[in-house]
């Protein structure tokens, strides 16, 4: 079964102050699609070193909603973007959707 | 101590913040996100500690620490280990913090900076490939600055923490990666035809399959490589 994305680490360095879950939370709901659609407008004209920008700075939130195993498909895919690959591209994708259904959720 | 916090995503800026704010010594007296603005910032302000992300667009965190004069302190976060050897090049990191940063690592690294009371200036990076004119390139092998001519180069090869520089006259083994030494090289002369290694176009003998023949050398050729080569030869 696929892993699914969750709050346990953005619970783990809030420590129960709510309102900084709030605040994280919603500065991931903001930032996550506008990554997305950068990420989705590079790799479509195969913009190597873009999409691998920006998939780096999407593993940060894939790691930070406790995607572990997400996360090393993440660092493969940025890592064969660089080398001009897209292998991974369709786990990769995979990853982002379970990630936008899961931010309509909370 | 009174802290920064330089890091492009919102997303670690809240979270070294909120971390941060969990550690009674420590003062935020702001957040940045790119270095140019916390630049202008640290021109009149003084701080004893900087959370400083490495990957950022257009000037990395390295870039930072190399323009500011006397850094203070630096806890590095970033997502990439690959950086940790050259991090070890500069005095002021005290730190070096993988993204997703746990309270626990996040904990010892303050207690680091809190121990380590002399800050340096940043010591030359003996992994430093250094350029002068155009076709020079200057390497730092056991403290000395060794010119290399670049058109005599004919094969770069990473192996681990090193490249491997081959030239017609002598070979070097230099504290470097392949990405900055690219960086340093021309376009126009020489491709990456693999992860591992670089080439000069000019001294290739033969092409057959997946492998380049230069010199003695037979370089193998990456699938995603390979057009672009093909690309750059002058095909009858």
């Amino acid at each position: 079964m696929m892993e699914q994305p969750n709050l346990s680490y953005i619970q783990g360095v809030s420590c129960g102050d709510k309102t900084f879950e709030h605040k994280l939370i919603g500065i991931i709901k903001n930032e996550f699609p506008i990554e997305k659609q950068v990420y989705i407008a590079n790799i479509t004209c195969l913009n190597y070193k873009l999409s691998a920008d920006i998939v780096h700075k999407l593993k940060h939130k894939i790691s930070i909603l406790g995607l572990v195993k997400s996360y090393e498909i993440a660092i493969c895919y940025e890592h064969n973007l660089l080398e001009k690959s897209i292998e991974g591209r369709e786990d990769f994708e995979s990853i982002l959707q379970r990630i936008t259904e899961f931010l309509e959720t909370i | 101590m009174n802290s920064i916090i330089i890091d492009d995503e919102a997303t670690a800026r809240a979270i070294i913040g909120q971390l941060c704010s969990n550690v009674p010594s420590l003062n935020v007296l702001g957040e940045f996100p790119n270095a140019m603005q916390a630049i202008k910032y640290l021109n009149s302000n003084e701080v004893d500690l900087i959370f400083l992300d490495i990957h950022m667009p257009d000037f990395t965190g390295f870039d930072f620490i190399d323009t500011i004069k006397n850094p203070p302190k630096i806890i590095l976060t970033t997502s990439d280990p690959n950086f940790a050897i050259q991090a070890f090049g500069y005095d002021c990191i005290v730190d070096y913090l993988v993204k997703p940063i746990t309270p626990e690592r996040f904990q010892k690294a303050i207690k680091k900076a809190e121990v380590i009371k002399s800050v340096a200036v940043p010591k030359v990076d003996s992994s430093k490939v250094e350029t002068s004119s155009g076709s020079d390139l200057y390497v730092n092998i056991d403290r000395r600055l060794i010119k290399i001519d670049i058109p005599s180069i004919y094969l770069v090869e990473a192996k681990g923490d090193y490249i491997y520089v081959k030239t017609e006259n002598k070979n070097y083994t230099v504290h470097s990666t392949l990405k900055k030494i690219e960086d340093r090289l021309p376009d126009s002369l020489f491709l990456k035809i693999h992860r591992s290694f670089i080439i000069n176009i000019d001294k290739i003998i033969d092409i057959e399959d997946n492998s380049v023949l230069i010199k003695k050398d037979v370089i193998p050729v990456s699938r995603s490589n390979r057009p672009e080569l093909i690309k750059r030869l002058n095909l009858l």
